[in-house]
């Protein structure tokens, strides 16, 4: 135990500030995010679903966590259930034999809820693209607010891509 | 011992052969290979593994399979290919690992309805990949379980997708997909079952379990969730086009499958790499050996209940990307490797940066290490759980570091071995026990290794070029890759015509390791799982292609 104790002494605190939403990324309207934000309240939790990836953007979405990033240090939080979650992260491309299960995750998560897509094949089907056993692009099953390109999207840029989804568009002018 | 398989089990992967002895425990035979092949029609393989292409009739098949058995041979792909507009059928392919090196053997059979011995009894990870192949190109084996692996209800039963007169662009509305699990009865028995969509960042796939209390008398494993049609995107693409797609088979081992693809276009193209190239591919090898190594024991230790371990090897993790994107333009190295070469040099003073992380990793696994030895609860956790004994991994041919820690002394870089490697003598370690705790063992002596490989490689890096210049050839050509990634084996069979990929096998250790997990798991507790599951971390991805 003191050893233990000693190196996170030793190591200290390694997490940084956090990044700014990207309005690049924005791909739908800002009504629905209006209501989104008051209906969270600043708490936003997760669910991941992999639907079909090579699994780079699962190696991403795990760095999240780590001290670096510290990902609840923002009030954003993975559940274990589609049930408790406010947004899916969807990583892609949407396998044909993963499209019932995608359907089922996303009736499964309460209105109002967000969709992130992730990576390169969940914004347009990447190397997979569209064929006998892919669907291709997450947009493709399920409606999504917001894509986050990268192969696979670094951490910084799925935070932005989350932070994105869940900050209020600037009202049109 | 004989061929028959154990009347007891009444399906699915369970259904193993007789007592197979992996390589390692065979006495060296004196008759040459050569010798063996010289009944068939065989050449050998230009490339940097050794390998050679035999082409066997239906009827000889389980006669050249079981004389390579007795030599020790373990399967170690399975596929298939249409032929028909060469006036052929299907073709089986088959690539059987021996101790000189590869042996692709291929069996061509009717266009329809084309039957192949059952090679299970043989070679017990041939089962999946044979009810595999099945699902996608319709030739299958004469076995009793015919469960389609990777259909799903993506396409009907009497289609083939991987048929040439199947357009990828094909596609049928979704059925149900109807699946036949094993059902165990009995007092107190009932089921759990998992996913796809599990409650962690993981891959889908589903598992059933059949349990009494807490305790695990069965699990069942459905997997193809992931099916991409990897295969048939291979089918006509350019190099290029297929490097990157090798690249994605499973992201986790990228580096590992583009060296396994550009070495098998290198072999059919017949050209050399040159010697910074091989350097340089290695040392990606081994730095995403050890960020893989370091990302799976951080959550060992939180499975186990220790989170201060996630958050330390995490820490390191993330420091081992930063030093990549810095280093190699990419935080996974990916598309580095190229067929010919490499797309890019090191950039410039990243040496003597990766050299301090070398120093730097030493000492702080070493001390993370102590700290996991030292834990009573984690250890209570690590050992015993999971046990995969010696002998049953031999019998189902597990490989790569789920294998090492049950006594498989299977390792690429170390038999054939291939440029680097050789100089380097990689050190293979090496345990009985099994268990979790084992698993643990070889992640932790193997990122020392990888430090030992790296120092050793950025010592004597070679200057020169990066490239070869290379572009498929116009005659039927073949290759094989063979590269033992931080997982295990990842093999990639090529075959160029016209310029292009004619067709394309990328094969993941999953294949061998997964159905090993569903004997690993029984007489232990539900709650063990996720620990168990990890300590094999196996690809879904990969395996579901």
């Amino acid at each position: 135990m003191y050893q233990l104790l000693r190196q996170i002494a030793r190591v200290g605190i390694k997490s940084e500030p956090p990044p700014q939403g990207d309005e690049t990324l924005r791909v739908v309207g800002a009504q629905l995010q209006e209501a989104v934000l008051r209906r969270f309240a600043g708490a936003l939790t997760i669910r991941h679903v992999d639907a079909g990836s090579c699994n780079g953007c699962e190696l991403e979405i795990h760095m999240l966590n780590n001290p670096y990033y510290n990902m609840e240090q923002l009030g954003i939080k993975f559940v274990a259930s589609p049930r408790h979650a406010d947004l899916l992260l969807v990583t892609g491309p949407v396998s044909r034999n993963m499209e019932v299960a995608l359907r089922r995750t996303y009736d499964a998560t309460p209105d109002p809820k967000l969709v992130v897509a992730v990576g390169e094949c969940g914004c347009n089907g990447g190397v997979f693209g569209e064929s006998y056993a892919s669907c291709g692009k997450v947009a493709n099953v399920i409606p999504v607010d917001v894509a986050v390109p990268g192969c696979p999207p670094t951490p910084v840029q799925l935070l932005r891509g989350i932070l994105t989804a869940i900050t209020p568009a600037p009202a049109p002018r | 011992m004989t061929n028959t398989p154990d009347p007891r089990s009444t399906t699915g992967d369970a259904q193993a052969g007789p007592l197979f002895a992996g390589l390692a425990d065979k006495p060296t035979e004196a008759v040459p290979l050569e010798r063996v092949l010289a009944s068939y029609p065989w050449r050998a393989l230009s490339g940097a593994v050794p390998a050679w292409r035999v082409t066997v009739q239906r009827d000889s098949l389980m006669k050249l399979a079981d004389t390579l058995a007795q030599r020790g041979a373990r399967l170690a792909a399975l596929w298939g290919s249409d032929e028909r507009d060469r006036a052929g059928g299907s073709t089986l392919h088959l690539a059987l690992a021996v101790r000189e090196g590869l042996v692709w053997i291929e069996c061509p059979l009717a266009a329809d309805d084309a039957v192949y011995p059952d090679l299970s009894p043989l070679f017990a990870p041939a089962h999946r990949m044979q009810r595999g192949l099945y699902a996608l190109l319709g030739i299958r084996a004469d076995a009793n379980d015919q469960r389609r692996w990777l259909r799903h209800g993506a396409w009907p039963a009497d289609a083939f997708p991987l048929r040439r007169d199947v357009s990828i662009d094909r596609t049928w509305p979704q059925t149900s997909d109807q699946y036949a699990f094993v059902q165990v009865a009995g007092d107190g028995v009932h089921e759990i079952p998992v996913g796809p969509v599990h409650a962690g960042t993981i891959e889908p796939g589903h598992f059933r379990f059949s349990i009494v209390g807490e305790k695990v008398l069965r699990l069942e494993q459905r997997l193809g969730y992931k099916h991409k049609g990897i295969d048939k995107r291979f089918v006509g693409t350019t190099l290029e086009d297929g490097a990157r797609l090798a690249a994605r088979v499973s992201g986790d081992s990228s580096c590992a499958f583009s060296w396994a693809y550009a070495m098998a276009a290198e072999g059919a193209c017949g050209i050399e790499v040159p010697i910074r190239a091989t350097a340089l591919r290695a040392l990606v090898l081994e730095r995403e050996r050890i960020a893989n190594h370091l990302g799976d024991l951080g959550y060992l230790g939180n499975d186990g209940g220790l989170t201060f371990g996630l958050m330390q090897f995490m820490r390191l993790k993330e420091d081992v990307l930063r030093l990549n994107q810095r280093a190699f333009g990419h935080r996974y190295a990916m598309d580095l490797i190229i067929p010919g070469g490499v797309a890019r040099d090191l950039v410039r003073d990243s040496v003597a940066p990766l050299l301090a992380q070398c120093d730097e990793l030493q000492h702080e696994v070493s001390r993370l290490r102590d700290i996991y030895d030292d834990h009573a609860g984690l250890q209570d956790r690590f050992q015993t759980c999971g046990r995969l004994e010696p002998p049953l991994a031999a019998r189902l041919g597990v490989i790569g570091l789920a294998g090492r820690a049950s006594a498989q002394r299977h390792d690429a870089r170390v038999t054939p071995g291939f440029a680097p490697y050789p100089q380097l003598a990689p050190n293979i370690v090496l345990l009985d026990a099994g268990d979790v705790a084992a698993r643990v063992v070889v992640r932790f002596e193997e990122i020392f290794e990888s430090l030992r490989l790296i120092r050793a490689l950025l010592d004597t890096l070679p200057p020169g070029a990066l490239s070869t210049q290379i572009a498929a050839t116009q005659a039927r050509s073949c290759g094989m890759g063979w590269v033992e990634g931080w997982r295990g084996e990842s093999i990639v069979a090529l075959e160029c015509e016209g310029g292009h990929v004619r067709h394309a096998h990328a094969h993941d250790p999953s294949w061998q390791n997964w159905p090993a997990l569903e004997h690993a798991i029984l007489g232990n507790i539900v709650p063990d799982f996720p620990l168990i599951n990890k300590s094999f971390n196996l690809s879904y991805s990969g395996a579901d292609l």
